[in-house]
Order: C-alpha cells, then structure tokens, then sequence
C-alpha cells in the first residue's frame, strides 16, 4: 500500500493507483476529459493537472501513479490556471454550437468549461473544417473534434478495427479515417462505440428523427412502431427519468404519445428468430457437420464486421435475419394481411439500441415483403430527442398493441450478452427433449466476460458453445477457431461490449460502462414474465399457425433468412 | 556623449543569444517523424526574421517563400506551387546581396530536392503521412532497444531484468556497454533540457552489476536448419534469436575464435575479452552450433544452400585498403586489420622503442595508434589529410589518444614510404594539405603550396579502410557491387532463394549495433521465409515512470584510468560509473514511454 496525501486528506491505496483514483476515493472530484478508464488514460487534454508538492511541473491525476508520501493538491491557483487555460485552448479548437449541438446538454467539454467558470473564449478560434458525407449512418464533425482521441483507443483497444487513427504532427495533427481513407471504403462496423465514447458532438449517429415524424404526420401511413429489447434499459438516461420511473410501459406510452399507431416490442420478433435460427441450429448439427460453429447473426454490426475482416466465415451465420429484420417482413406481410392494407401504407419505424442498424434496414438485399421492410431506424438517443418536451415522468404505464407486442422472457434477454445464447438453448432443450428446460438452467451464460465458451447437455449430445461481446473478442475467437485451437457448435456474438445493452446508440452517460446495469434490468423483466420460452409466444404460435406453418418453411425462408454473403456493404 | 563606446550585451540581445543556442540545441534532436514541410517553414520564417530588410530577394522572397510552404502544408496548395517555389528560391540564392537571403534559399533548393514527394503527397492527399518518433532513443538506436524501459529497470536496481530487456532487441548487451557508438544519445529529448542521458553508461552499470543472466529458454523445435557464415556480431545476433525462434542454427567461422571485428578489430583496453566472451556464451547456451576454422569458400557455399534451409552470409569487411603509394611494399608497413587480428589472438608484435605511424582518421585508426602505444612504442603519430575535426573517429577516441601521448598529424597526405638499405621502413614522405571546396559534407583536402615532409618512423600502419571479401560467393551467382554482398532491407539477397546477408558484408565497414540490426531483421525475415510467425515473448514489467522530472542537471561522463598507467597495458581503460552517479542519471531520463506521445502509441510495443 502507498500513503499519500491529498488536499490535507490521507488515504492509502495500492501501488499503481493513480492519483485521480486516490482523490475519487477520498471523494475529491478532479475533472477530466480526455480520460477514459483502461482505454485512453493517454494525459492528452492536460484539464486533470494538479500540483504535487516537490515537482517543477503539474502532473495528470489520470496517468501519474501514486508515490509514497506524495502530497498532492487538486485545486491550486496553478492548477486552476493551467485548466482553465487548457479548457480555452481545446475551445478555440472547438466549433462551439451547443445550442444546436446534438451533445447540448450532454457534453464533457461543455460541463467542464462550466464548472471551471469560463465565461470567454480569448484565443483565435481554428477549428478544422466539417468535411463529411451526411447520408452516412455514422457522421463525424471535425469542427468540434477535439482530438482526445478516445474513438483511436476504443476502436483499436476495445474493437481492433482501426477505423479512425491520429495523423500529422504539430499544430496540424488530427484525428481522420485511418491513413486518410473514404469512410465508405474503411472496414468500419458500425457498431457506433465510438460515438457512445466520443466526450464532445464530434461523432454522431446519422439523425432520422424527422423521417419518423413526417411518416407520423402522413395520414396516409400507417407507422407501426418497434422498440428494440435494450432501449426499454436505457431509455430512462435519454430522456432524464430515473430508472425506476422509466419502466416498459411507460416507455410504450411514451413513444405512443408522439401520435404512432401501434406501438409493438422487437421481442416479438425475438422470440421469432429463436424458433427460426434455433430450428437451423438443430438442422445444421445434423447435416453440416463441417463448416461449425454456426453464428448468430443478429448484430449487424458483427455481421459486418465478419463481412470485412473474415469472408471467408460468412457462410457460417445463421441465415436467420435479425429480429428488426423479421419484424419489419412480418408487419409488412402477416401484419399488414390482417390489417387488410398494402403492405405499402405500412411504415416500419424501429428504435434501436444501435447505429448499424440503420445500415443494416437499408441493405436492399435484406428485405422480402417490401421494398423496404423497416423504413427507419431511430437509436435510444433519436428517441430521447424526440421526446424532449413531452413530461415522460406523468405518462400512465401501457401495455403494447398487440398482437406482435407479445413476447417472452427469452425475447427480451437478446439485449443482453449471452442472452440470444440462453434464448435459443431454452427452446432447442424443448425441440430436443421434447420438454422445458428449467427457465434458468442456462444462467451461466449471464457474465460480462468478452469471450467465455460452455457445454451443455442437450438430448443424449453435448453442445458446446461460446459468447462474444466486443469486436477485439470477436476477432480473438474468430482467429482462434481459424488456428483450430477452439472448436465450438454455436456462438453468440455482439459487436459492442456487453452486447446491446452498452449499444453505439444507447444514451451517452461519459465515462460510465452502463451495459452491465442496463443487461440486469432484463434479466429482470425476464424473471418477471410469466413467458420465458419463444415457442411458448401464443402470438408467435399463431403466426406459424395462421400464416408462416412451421420453422424453416419455404414462406418462412423467403420472409424471415437472408445471404449475408449477399448483402452489399 | 562619448566619441566611442565599449559594447556591451543588453539583457535583450543575451535572450535572443540564448534562444539561439536552445535552437542549436533542439535542433540536434528534431524529432525525424514531424513534418517536413512545417519544420521548413518555420526554419524559413526564421531566415526571414533575420533578413536586414534591406534588398528585395531576402525581405519579401523568404516570407513568400515560407507562405507557401506553409500553404503546402495545410493541405491548401497546387502544385504549380512547387515550380513558383523553385524559381523563387533559384532567384534569392542567385541575387540575394548577401548570405542572409542566398544561404536560405539553398534551403529551400535543398528541400525540394531531398523530400519533392513529400511536397506533391500534401498537395493531392492534402494531409501529411509523417508519423511521430514516440520514443527518440529507441526510434535512434538500429536495434530499437526499448531504453526507457531498461533505465526505469536500473534506477530500481534490477539489473538482471534491465540485462534480459536489452537482449529482447540486442543479444550484445556487454559488448554494447562498451563500444557501441550509441546514435541513441543523439536523439535523447533530454538534450533539449541540457544533454543527452548517458545511455551506454547506464547500460555498462546494467550489465556490471546483474551478474549472470541466462537466455531464456528457446522455443519449440522448427525442425528447420539455418546455416550463418561468420560468427561476428551480426551472425551470432541471427544465430541467437534464431535458436529462440526454435530453430537450428550452424555458424561458420574462418578464424579460431568467434567475435569477428569485436574480437579481431576492437582492441582488448575497450572491449576485455570477459565481458565478449559473456555475451557470447549466452549466446551459445541457446545451442547454437559452432564451426571455427572453418572458411567458407564457393564451393562450401553452394553446399550450405543445398544442405540448409536457409543461409545467412556475415561475412564482415576483413579485407583492407592499401596505401597506394612507393614504397609500401617496405618491410614494417602493415595494415590496421593486420595488426587489429594477430591482436585478437593474442600475437602482439613488438613495438618498444619504435616510431610508429599510423595513416587514417577513423576510429580504426585510433584503436591501432593507441594500441601501438602499449606495445611498447617510443613514439605514436596519426597522420591524416584533413583537419582534426573533420575525424569519423568518435571524438573521444581522440581525446583519449591524444592523452596518452599519441600525436595528430593532421593535414598530410602519405606521398611515398622511404626504406632503408634493408628494405625497411625509413620515413614516410607526406604532402602538406589544404581544407578545399566542400564535397559531401566536409572539405575536400588539395595539395597546399608548401614542400614535402619526412616522418622519419620505423613503422607503417595503414588505417584507410576495409573491403569485403566477397569475390568467392560472387564467382557463384552472389550479387555485389563494390565488393559489398548486394541484399534488401530485409536482408534478403538479390535473385538468391533463401539466401539472406548483413551487417559490414553487406553495408561495407560499420558499427557493432548496425551489424545487430541487421543480425535482428534477417532472423525476422528468415523466420517468416521459413513459413513462421514466431514472435519472441518480452515478458519484463517496466516499472511506472515517476511522477517528479529532474531539472536541468549535468551529465555524468564514464571516468578513465589515469592516461600515463593505462598506456601501458591492455586494461579496460573505461572505469564504471558509482552507484550514486547512475542513480541520478538514470533520473535524468524523461521517460518518453511515458510522457508524451509514447503513452499513446510507440511507447512500449516492445514485440517484433
């Protein structure tokens, strides 16, 4: 242990802590912003300095490791000026529009230069200019980048795809696309980690909010809404309300109350795409017994992600399209049947937890029963915003329209690493055994772990399986399996850490790792359902009943699986 | 009002005076990944500052000049710029009144002569590709010795561990302590605070105070045979991460015992047999193979690239340039990597009461003055064409001659040697010198108007330069060009399957870490040729940089035996640093995988 010292406060620490570790202990709050804990603790944005009593100059609390009898002080004149300073200097880097800033309100910058009382901006200001192609899902404005560099670390560190990389030296130096590449010819996935950890506006998921209300606006549409498992987690960050307020159904009364029509669950289509891909599960360990593991292949940002870095294991997914995906084929053939209207006057608006599905719904190669099958994809944060205004904390708890807003236990866990993994071997124990399964006998799988593998007893046969969270994991597995060094039959992979739950579209709460507490609120709301198995969806039954006859039928095929191997990217 | 006044500096002029040695000082570090054409702008626009104002070339052409540059630089330029460039800096050289304008001009020819693609890159990518030297010493030394890391490992004194971190990259660590020109202390950022870190002292104390540090244990067998000609430096640094690699290596070498020029060149008062023979034998604890005595002719090439899955040529420069003058036939005159080798072997020739003369300015000739000094000499002179300061000895060598009574003859060019009536060495005829026009980089000496001299000696010893001896591989198939075995950059020999080459046979004449370098990339590129991807675990926790930077604070040089005792014998004459004086220099290192952008990229990517 080392004894340190600071501001007037003792306190002992293991050796290796940092001095902003020691001081948050001792509940001394020293800003930052640049820092992220494990991923970028690179000293870069000089606002944590303090002063350490016998050294010339001041050290970052973020990455200066604790020495014994350091006496440290957080908040000198010094210290004050060298941040404030600092803070001024990233300004006048910075293209400061905060009213109409996508991060107004949710902005590290903002928040810092506001604790720290600057009330001007003294230097010249020379921000780069904003050069980027709108229509892309994922936009960044180099006006307001302020070259923390956490997107560099948490694409290559967290996700290993390298996308963005800091080139230049001097006063020139910036973060670009890596080696000053297209964004649209980058190996980028989508997956928005980036923009969930990007401190300022800088990085943003394309916004479609008004696609949505001028679909909403239309008499002649008809919007039927999804909500994907994650957002009901999440939601309460993006709109202010406290988790024990910003329950499901109020969320569903929420979203009804921007004037939609029917408000229905992505959980629905969950449990569909268990019945689907757990039917192919079962089919390929009987026939395809040389190209295992079979992987999920509800992410589309893994789905790109394998797509751009691994091709050659394309034909391995699950040809069982994701559940936006099969919702947005249902509403627009089953649905739209029953409503008796073409599945034209239809409008699919989905609100996800995730900014690669707004690549994913316009893939012309994944939608069956329409020209688009989801028209547009609003993340957790599109919805928050357009929520601002409406007094979510009074709404009634409602339930959703049905019947594609029934869903099961096993639906709702997909939000959550390992969950689409317990979803599916609940229902193929049923399809093998021919009886349930504990509801919690694949408990096991509930673990924030990046790459963690299990065997189960299914039948008279073992199946081995493995789940990833995190594209770095992903590629460990992936690179492991190709070595012959693992050897799996099915494997659930997400491209963000955590799954969806810690989604690129999730609402923004700086430095927090959210998708753990997020994951558990399912698991809640899976033990509080009295469904937990997909084939016991009484709306999913009637639907193979009334309409698509049995898992892997040839209507079936058509709607609900695609050739990822066609899709363009 | 006096009529004449004493000037004195104002406080002004003295900071301005200061700014200017800064100047000189971070220059001499300028980090080589930034840049260019930024870093030439701003030297522009300190030209301009200088400019009196009066004529037009130097007061608007140089601001133009740099405006444009910059422009460049910003990604806003055309590249009509370049040719408005050219002739912009064509006209000031050409008519600028004085050197304020013509000498920056010359810049600025020079720069678009030396990095043009930088320009055009700029100009259509509108972005630089320049990448940052995280880590200065490290990106400076050839093999890429992660010395931040070794330092941290002395100041806590773990000796063995800073050992085992220098042999990741380096298998020569006592050899290196001793002898290596260390290019790392010229890029040390410590030299913009006050000077550069004394690295290899640092490392000396490393290497003197661990004790016996084994190698670590080699990888599993390859089953692949590697065959390495010549056990000098750069072959036993493949033959060593070859073996880790797990793979077979067999080295070859001619003479009796392995070392090559740090045996047979270096002399034993810089480099003690102790501390190479150290480094050798963890070497050949990794079960290296060792064939001495054993020259590879053509023939025995051609079998070991038949017998061996892939062949590495170290070869060394083991041959020599003659004087090229009368007389050198005399009796007594030798060459430098005569004497250097029957040294190596322990056959000292007998030089009491001779006069010596030794011809050169490298550091070859220095080890052979100094040595001729302690075998006895009466007198020692280094006769040389240039001046003093134009030496490619390290200026210490110098020094240290100079010190122990060994005089500089400098400005003389050898004519002829004058025998006696036995055939003998008489006097060694030379032609007095002047410092001409600058060619590469330092005056071309030409014949001074003064008549011949005569330096009456009884010895010889030309120290002019080492060749190759490459004709035997080249009569079968082995590409060369000026004697040097022509290979890559990965070491890989031209049109030569599975045959790689480095170090002097490849380089000509060089230095021991450049022979290492090379010795690193070809066990590297061997590997990956043999179809693998073994990459070396580096398995040393580097301790956390402290939190406190020492100040501006002197350098410690390595103390010397006292000149009049250590001209005497074969002694190391470099004595170790104390534990106190290694402790605050080890202090003086700023951490730059820690502080600066190491902590983001390049600081401790320590796998290759």
């Amino acid at each position: 242990m080392v004894n340190l010292t600071i501001d007037g406060k003792a306190i002992s620490v293991p050796e290796g802590t940092t001095i902003l570790e020691a001081a948050n202990r001792l509940g001394i709050h020293i800003p930052t912003l640049c820092y992220l804990k494990e991923i970028n603790e690179i000293a870069a944005c000089r606002v944590c300095v303090v002063e350490v009593e016998g050294n010339e100059k001041l050290n970052a609390a973020c990455n200066t490791a604790v020495e014994e009898g350091m006496v440290v002080h957080t908040s000198t004149p010094r210290v004050l000026n060298a941040r404030r300073t600092n803070v001024q200097l990233i300004l006048s880097q910075h293209n400061v529009s905060c009213t109409t800033c996508v991060r107004a309100g949710n902005c590290s910058l903002q928040s810092v230069a506001h604790e720290l009382n600057l009330l001007d901006e003294p230097f010249e200001k020379k921000p780069f200019p904003f050069r980027w192609d709108k229509n892309a899902p994922l936009i960044r404005d180099a006006s307001k980048c302020i070259q923390c560099l956490r997107c560099v670390n948490v694409c290559d560190k967290v996700q290993s795809l390298k996308v963005w990389s800091f080139n230049g030296t001097g006063r020139l130096s910036q973060v670009e696309v890596r080696d000053g590449t297209p964004f649209r010819e980058i190996n980028c996935s989508l997956c928005g980690q980036c923009i969930t950890h990007c401190p300022v506006g800088a990085l943003s998921a394309r916004d479609d909010t008004q696609i949505a209300l001028d679909a909403i606006a239309d008499p002649d549409k008809i919007t039927v809404v999804q909500v994907a498992p994650a957002v009901r987690a999440a939601w309460g960050d993006a709109v202010g309300l406290d988790a024990r307020l910003a329950t499901e159904k109020r969320m569903v009364s929420a979203i009804r109350s921007l004037g939609v029509d029917y408000v229905f669950d992505t959980d629905f289509s969950a449990d569909l795409t268990i019945m689907e891909e757990g039917s192919e599960l079962l089919e390929r360990l009987k026939t395809r017994t040389d190209d295992k593991p079979m992987f999920t292949s509800c992410c589309p940002g893994w789905v790109r992600f394998l797509k751009l870095e691994y091709p050659d294991m394309v034909p391995q997914l699950s040809s069982a399209k994701s559940p936006q995906q099969m919702f947005g084929a249902v509403a627009k053939s089953y649905y739209a049947q029953l409503l008796g209207v073409e599945p034209e006057k239809i409008f699919c608006v989905s609100i996800m937890p995730c900014s690669a599905k707004k690549y994913e719904c316009a893939v012309p190669q994944v939608s069956d029963a329409a020209a688009r099958d989801v028209d547009v994809v609003l993340t957790t944060r599109e919805l928050g915003r357009l929520l601002r205004g409406v007094d979510v904390a009074s709404l009634p708890e409602e339930e959703f329209d049905q019947p594609l807003g029934t869903a099961s236990g096993a639906g709702v866990i997909f939000g959550a690493t390992g969950g689409v993994m317990e979803a599916a071997l609940r229902s193929a124990y049923f399809l093998v055994t021919g009886k349930n399964p504990d509801a919690d006998a694949f408990s096991d799988l509930r673990s924030l772990k990046g790459w963690r593998e299990y065997t189960f007893r299914l039948g008279d046969a073992d199946l081995k399986v493995a789940v990833a969270s995190g594209l770095g994991n992903a590629r460990k597995l992936c690179e492991a399996l190709r070595a012959g060094e693992v050897q799996y039959d099915f494997v659930e992979i997400m491209a963000c850490p955590g799954g969806c739950a810690g989604g690129g579209g999730q609402p923004i709460c700086d430095g927090q790792e959210l998708a753990g507490e997020r994951g558990e609120r399912l698991y809640t709301l899976d033990k509080a359902n009295l469904l937990r198995f997909s084939h016991e969806n009484p709306s999913i039954q009637a639907l193979y009943r009334d309409y698509l006859d049995h898992p892997l039928s040839e209507k079936a095929h058509h709607l609900l699986h695609t050739d990822q191997a066609a899709w363009d990217l | 009002m006096n009529r004449l006044q004493i000037i004195r500096p104002s406080a002004r002029e003295k900071t301005v005076a200061q700014l200017y040695s800064d100047l000189a000082r971070r220059g001499s570090v300028a980090p080589h990944g930034n840049c260019p054409l930024e870093q030439s702008a701003a030297f522009l626009k300190l030209c301009a500052s200088q400019s009196c104002g009066k004529c037009v070339p130097c007061r608007v052409g140089l601001d133009q000049a740099a405006a444009i540059m910059e422009r460049i630089s910003e990604g806003r330029g055309e590249l009509k710029d370049i040719d408005t460039l050219e002739h912009l800096a064509d006209s000031i050289r050409d008519s600028a009144d004085c050197a304020i304008g013509s000498e920056a001009a010359r810049s600025i020819g020079q720069c678009l002569k030396s990095f043009r693609q930088d320009f055009i890159s700029h100009i259509e990518k509108g972005r630089c590709t320049a990448v940052f030297d995280s880590v200065p010493c490290r990106a400076a030394c050839p093999a890429h010795v992660d010395i931040p890391g070794y330092i941290a490992l002395v100041r806590e004194g773990r000796y063995a561990d800073a050992v085992r971190v220098i042999r990741y990259d380096n298998p020569f660590p006592a050899v290196c302590a001793l002898v290596c020109e260390h290019p790392c202390e010229l890029g040390c950022r410590r030299n913009m605070v006050d000077d550069a870190v004394n690295i290899r002292g640092i490392k000396r104390s490393a290497v003197d105070w661990a004790g016996e540090v084994p190698a670590p244990a080699c990888g599993p067998s390859t089953g692949k045979n590697i065959a390495v000609v010549g056990g000098g430096p750069s072959g036993l640094t493949a033959a060593y991460y070859l073996q880790l690699m797990g793979h077979q290596v067999t080295v070859y070498e001619q003479r009796d015992q392995l070392g090559g020029m740090m045996r047979y060149g270096i002399p034993r008062y810089r480099l003690p047999d102790a501390y190479l023979d150290g480094d050798i034998n963890v070497i050949l604890s990794t079960g290296v193979k060792i064939q001495t005595g054993k020259a590879i002719d053509g023939e025995g090439y051609q079998a070991l690239r038949d017998q061996y899955d892939a062949v590495y040529l170290a070869i060394g420069a083991h041959s020599y340039k003659g004087l090229g003058v009368d007389g050198e036939d005399a009796e007594n005159v030798l060459s430098a990597v005569e004497l250097l080798r029957a040294m190596g072997d322990g056959q000292k020739p007998d030089f009491t009461g001779k006069r010596v003369v030794v011809v050169g300015g490298g550091n070859v000739a220095m080890d052979c003055t100094r040595t001729a000094m302690r075998l006895g000499a009466a007198s020692v002179k280094c006769v040389y064409r240039r001046r003093q300061v134009d030496m490619t000895a390290l200026p210490a060598e110098v020094e240290a001659a100079i010190a122990e009574h060994c005089e500089i003859v400098t400005m003389m060019a050898p004519v002829r040697v004058e025998k006696d009536a036995d055939g003998k060495v008489a006097a060694l005829v030379v032609q007095p010198q002047i410092p001409g026009a600058y060619a590469q980089g330092r005056p071309k000496p030409m014949k001074a108007d003064k008549d011949e001299e005569r330096i009456q000696c009884d010895v010889v010893i030309a120290a002019i330069g080492q060749v190759v001896d490459s004709a035997e591989f080249a009569h079968y198939g082995l590409p060369t060009q000026r004697q040097n075995i022509q290979s890559d950059e990965g070491c890989m020999v031209f049109q030569s399957e599975g045959v790689f080459a480095g170090g002097d046979c490849a380089s000509g004449p060089s230095t021991v870490i450049r022979a290492v370098e090379a010795g690193k990339t070809a066990a590297a590129n061997i590997d990956a040729y043999l179809g693998f991807h073994n990459v070396l675990p580096q398995t040393v926790d580097i301790p956390p940089a402290h939190s406190a930077v020492t100040g501006p604070c002197g350098r410690v040089e390595l103390p010397e035996r006292e000149p009049q005792a250590r001209k005497e014998d074969f002694e190391l004459t470099e004595l170790n640093m104390t534990h106190q004086e290694c402790s605050q220099e080890c202090s003086r290192c700023l951490r730059c995988d820690h502080y600066g952008f190491g902590v983001f990229r390049g600081g401790r990517n320590t796998k290759w």
